[in-house]
């Protein structure tokens, strides 16, 4: 929808009651945090460094002012992981941040632009244990607890498509993608095999997720690591999670690459990856690298969508149900 | 206005982007004129944008389902929809009138479809047109038809139970109270085909 400017609408889309909603989320999330001993903190929100990541957009302002005689580019951040690892670093201990996070060209059913995320690091932590953290307060927060599964990306694409992500070609993806109903797909230019695979994971395997339960994916190809460790046995891995309810992804978490020299070479690659593709270039933090070359502990960390989250406790069927004014009526 | 803004504007009406998708949108797919029903964004946090569309066909009416990669372009279709008054039918095609400016469109039988037993002259119907030519032609959701033929029923009887066929004046038959009458003017459902009521002069 866009927004109607001869039509003001100055009223919320969330009911009172999910407004109140929130609030009691935000204070329950609060309190476990406050018992389970991790502080809360507050990072800036704009930065003189954006993610690379090649499926996110930041969006982009300037500063001028008293000591910033030229412009300065300034991006709004997709997530506040950078900061945080800095603090990491600085040796804040575990740490929690409730804020804005902002995705350009994100709008949809599940997007909206801005949004909140709740983010955490549990220093000393892999991956598996910050599983069981992030079930045990989900299951706090819902009306109802959940069974908990965990699946890895190689079951969900045997058991719901019958084929193997990581020895699978693109041919055969785009077979795949055929055979289930998504017509045409072979005229899709994906720019590479994760895209396919991607095709496939939020067309015909998302929407069967977390059904009556809390389901985390774990394993995901190395390709697919964006900031997580890479396991080197058997076969290379991400050491990277998500968790779904009711089809709809909730959380990202990863066992926390802590490799400088990898991170800087990752960040090189997204360069190369967004050049190819004809994205914008932006300046990798190098902030975050230089806190990386003092060393980041070993931590695991992950975010989770509150609006959605909030979603699943109203039943909400659209984001905007949620926000108090979407980007419709911001 | 400048001629390069009327090239830019000519460029702008010539595609869309997945970012323009809402209901309704008109776009080529196959070589065919299209309207957007449902469009949905999808998107892995860490993967690659989708918008999953629910699509009719303008042609055939049929309804798809396809997947554009989120920032894709697609062929604008030059469909517009427009009231005309329906004039006559000479065997092949059906002539229909803007009654703004007088233009006469003709509409061949797919186009004109189920809708042919409803026209009546000087009606007005909305009528869809790909490039200039009817492809749909819509009749009003009510009309008014008289009756041409129905067995003469009970006079007297206006309890409307059980019914019979009556012709109208567009060769249409429907199910009318036994005492309806030849001659008579009724209002009918296009939608459903059923009798509605006597049209009350």
């Amino acid at each position: 929808m866009e927004p109607d400017l001869h039509h003001p609408s100055w009223q919320p889309t969330a009911s009172l009651a999910t407004i109140r909603s929130r609030a009691q989320l935000l204070a329950k999330i609060r309190a476990y945090f406050e018992q389970t001993g991790v502080l809360e903190v507050e990072t800036p929100v704009c930065s003189s460094h954006a993610t690379t990541d090649p499926a996110t957009e930041s969006f982009q302002l300037t500063h001028s002012g008293s000591g910033f005689p030229t412009p300065q580019p300034l991006y709004l951040q997709t997530s506040p992981e950078f900061p945080m690892k800095r603090l990491l670093a600085a040796g804040s201990g575990p740490i929690y941040q409730i804020c804005k996070a902002f995705r350009e060209g994100e709008s949809g059913r599940l997007h909206n632009p801005e949004f909140t995320l709740l983010e955490w690091y549990r220093p000393g932590f892999n991956h598996h244990q910050l599983m069981d953290d992030v079930a045990t307060l989900v299951n706090n927060l819902l009306p109802e607890p959940r069974a908990v599964e965990h699946l890895s990306y190689r079951e969900i694409f045997k058991c719901h498509l019958d084929i193997d992500p990581h020895i699978a070609t693109i041919t055969q993806l785009q077979q795949c993608a055929k055979q289930h109903g998504i017509a045409d797909a072979q005229r899709l230019d994906l720019p590479s095999k994760d895209g396919w695979l991607d095709l496939l994971l939020s067309h015909c395997i998302e929407p069967q997720l977390g059904q009556n339960c809390l389901s985390f994916v774990v394993d995901y190809p190395a390709s697919q690591a964006s900031l997580a460790k890479i396991s080197s046995a058997p076969a290379p891995l991400a050491e990277r999670f998500e968790l779904y309810i009711e089809g709809m992804e909730l959380a990202n978490g990863f066992h926390e690459l802590t490799d400088a020299g990898e991170q800087r070479q990752r960040f090189h690659q997204d360069l190369e990856q967004r050049a190819a593709q004809g994205q914008p270039a932006v300046p990798m933090d190098q902030n975050l690298l230089a806190a990386m070359d003092a060393g980041l502990p070993d931590c695991a960390g992950v975010a989770l969508g509150i609006d959605r989250l909030l979603m699943q406790i109203t039943q909400a069927t659209h984001i905007d149900q949620v926000l108090t004014f979407p980007i419709t009526h911001a | 206005m400048s001629a390069e803004f009327l090239l830019f504007c000519e460029d702008e009406m010539a595609s869309y982007s997945t970012n323009e998708f809402k209901g309704g949108l008109k776009f080529m797919l196959d070589g065919d004129p299209c309207s957007i029903i449902e469009n949905e964004f999808v998107k892995p946090g860490k993967g690659q944008a989708f918008n999953r569309v629910k699509i009719r066909n303008l042609k055939n009416g049929r309804v798809i389902e396809r997947t554009f990669k989120s920032g894709e372009s697609v062929e604008a279709a030059d469909v517009v929809e427009s009231n005309y008054q329906y004039l006559y039918n000479d065997g092949e095609f059906w002539y229909f009138m803007d009654p703004d400016t007088y233009e006469q469109v003709s509409a061949d039988a797919t186009a004109v479809g189920d809708s042919t037993k409803w026209l009546k002259d000087q009606d007005i119907c909305t009528i869809t047109l790909w490039n200039g030519t009817p492809i749909i032609v819509e009749v009003p959701n009510f009309v008014i038809l008289t009756v041409t033929d129905t067995d003469p029923g009970l006079k007297g009887d206006t309890s409307g139970g059980g019914g019979k066929p009556a012709t109208l004046e567009t060769g249409a038959v429907v199910r009318v109270p036994l005492f309806i009458q030849i001659g008579e003017a009724l209002k009918v459902d296009t939608r459903t085909g059923e009798y509605v009521s006597r049209a009350g002069k």
